[in-house]
């Protein structure tokens, strides 16, 4: 080694040497880079929450912890409390959740188990192109066309049989209007299946064939192997699933703004209008006029940003633990 | 009733349901697409793409709006995308398994699944609100923080893709570690990350919330950025909810334009990204 390092070095090390210095230095350079952009983004979050947080500063500090257990919303006399918007934002999400999960769960199983080989990529890609239609649009074609034959064809029905029912016949009396919170659910529920099912398809794929095949030399039915083999086995991904398009509901704007009838109240009825965070804003923002009414409804923005990152650590843990197990197994 | 029977038949009807869940999905995505075009063709002709939004009753087309709308789309994915790869590189390439990399993974998936209004109220606070009006540029940056966590996401994943041994090949020639990554991380990824790209395309050409409170519209001819600009998604929503049929007309052709362009770069990106398995 010495000796090498004592013969003086010829031109060529020289330029050599110089490169892998400027090579060295760029390395520098570019892995701070990235770093800095990856730091961008880490400040980004970091400042939506910030501004929000500034923005509804107002409100927080006149109405406290009252904003979110009122129902009071009132520009005139300038009081405001988020309960009418949230229980709206809760109840479309959780009547879209209702009906997407178990559909979607169908379309999976379809997709992953029953559909021949040939099958499977077209109708998985037809699932995901309706993930991919603008949520302006599901929101005109509800208001357009599906709004007015459900008020024509099923709502009557419903409210005649199902409204007298006791107990449960309150949801789904009134007049067959067509949009409402009912049918705010239910455009998101067809806005919805696509995430859910995308992520249990995959997680389906999941499951190790051996593990089926074994359930199936047993003698099991396909739905029994369903059921008691890859269920079980993907329940957390399953969870992790339907925390994703839970996530999506409670965003979704544009849709629920077009079908939901934007009423700043209470209802018992299903069927009549109602609003949720995300369609106030859409409708009140760029009117609102004097400090606490726009602080008042960035604190509704600050409060759905709150929930929907609430749903997706949950879905991440879930997912995360279905992944930390996959590893342990293999 | 023999459990066999029984089992048989408990298998049958579930089957069945799975079979009929599907035809029900498929079912909406066919009635939608035929009301856009059932409602949408009929009034789509060239005023539409050479002539401006109209007072209601005059004749018009979408010109400003579908203008409009590229340049919102364009600026939004000129500025995600520059740093959402490069973000999504360092993930990939240098922060890995690092605790710092694992922070920005998460925080990444917040910006994912954060509603879009939101982003929208957000940019409305820190730009429409500072320089005081409504403006192109604030639209841009609106959907730009709906394009950067799309792109981090995809150019992470499918850089991970490319396979160690290249990159292993790459430095044993002696390339430095951004010639490795430049002339063949990202040569071997370029597919991928192009498909991403694509695909957060079609997701903000549809976005109208975010540019409620940050485009908002205009109904004359515009180009400028720095002032409101008119764009297909919130034009489809005014014209829609207006009382006047001539625009409902307008936004129904709105509609199917935006549609069919999404779907077609859905199409595109899906047939780049299969083009790499």
């Amino acid at each position: 080694m010495e000796q090498v390092a004592s013969i003086p070095a010829t031109v060529a090390e020289r330029t050599l040497q110089r490169r892998l210095r400027r090579g060295y230095l760029a390395d520098r350079l570019f892995a701070y880079t990235t770093r800095l952009f990856a730091g961008v983004v880490l400040a980004l979050v970091l400042a939506i929450s910030v501004a929000l947080l500034a923005g509804a500063w107002p409100a927080i500090r006149k109405f406290g912890f009252g904003f979110l257990t009122s129902a009071e919303w009132n520009p005139v006399t300038d009081t405001y409390g988020a309960v009418v918007p949230m229980v709206g934002t809760l109840v479309t999400s959780a009547i879209a959740m209702i009906i997407a999960v178990p559909v979607s769960f169908g379309i999976a199983v379809f997709i992953t188990e029953l559909a021949p080989r040939w099958l499977r990529r077209p109708i998985g890609t037809a699932v995901e192109l309706l993930a991919a239609i603008p949520s302006i649009i599901y929101g005109m074609w509800g208001l357009f066309v599906f709004a007015p034959l459900f008020a024509e064809y099923l709502q009557p029905w419903v409210i005649e049989h199902i409204g007298r029912l006791p107990l449960i016949g309150a949801l789904f009396s009134g007049p067959p209007l067509g949009i409402g919170v009912f049918t705010a659910g239910i455009i998101l529920a067809i806005m919805v299946i696509p995430f859910v099912t995308a992520v249990m398809r995959d997680v389906f794929d999941l499951v190790p064939a051996v593990l089926k095949e074994s359930a199936y030399g047993l003698g099991a039915t396909t739905w029994e192997v369903l059921r008691y083999v890859v269920l079980p086995y993907t329940k957390v991904g399953v969870a992790g699933g339907i925390m994703l398009g839970l996530g999506r509901a409670l965003g979704e704007t544009m849709a629920v703004t077009f079908v939901i009838g934007n009423a700043h109240q209470f209802n018992s009825s299903l069927f009549m209008p109602g609003n949720t965070i995300s369609s106030t804003l859409a409708n009140e923002f760029t009117e609102a006029t004097g400090e606490l009414y726009t602080a008042a409804l960035i604190e509704l923005g600050l409060v759905l940003f709150f929930i929907t990152f609430l749903v997706l650590a949950l879905a991440k843990l879930l997912l995360l633990r279905l992944t930390a197990r996959e590893g342990e197994r293999t | 009733m023999s459990l066999y029977v029984r089992r048989r038949i408990v298998n049958a009807v579930g089957l069945a349901l799975s079979m009929l869940a599907t035809a029900f999905g498929l079912f909406w995505l066919g009635w939608l697409l035929w009301t856009l075009v059932a409602q949408g063709l009929p009034w789509i002709d060239p005023s539409v793409f050479s002539q401006p939004t109209p007072p209601p009753g005059d004749a018009g087309g979408l010109a400003n709006a579908i203008v409009g709308s590229l340049l919102l789309t364009g600026s939004g994915i000129v500025i995600g995308t520059p740093i959402g790869i490069l973000a999504g590189t360092y993930l990939s390439e240098f922060g890995r398994k690092t605790r710092l990399a694992a922070v920005v993974r998460f925080v990444n998936d917040i910006l994912l699944s954060a509603p879009s209004i939101v982003i929208g109220v957000f940019v409305y606070e820190l730009i429409v609100l500072r320089t005081g009006h409504f403006s192109g540029w604030a639209g841009g940056m609106a959907l730009a923080l709906i394009v950067i966590p799309i792109v981090v996401r995809t150019t992470e994943d499918m850089l991970c893709l490319v396979p160690v041994s290249l990159r292993e090949a790459a430095a044993a020639l002696g390339a430095p570690r951004w010639r490795v990554i430049f002339a063949v991380v990202y040569r071997a990824s370029r597919a991928g990350i192009l498909t991403g790209v694509l695909l957060a395309v079609a997701r903000i050409s549809g976005e109208t919330a975010p540019l409620l409170f940050t485009a908002l519209n205009n109904q004359f001819w515009s180009l400028d950025m720095g002032g409101a600009l008119a764009n297909l998604p919130v034009v489809i929503f005014q014209f829609a909810m207006s009382p006047y049929e001539d625009w409902q007309h307008l936004a129904w052709a709105g509609a199917l334009l935006i549609t069919v362009g999404i779907l077609i770069l859905n199409i595109i990106a899906r047939v780049l990204g299969r083009a790499r398995q």
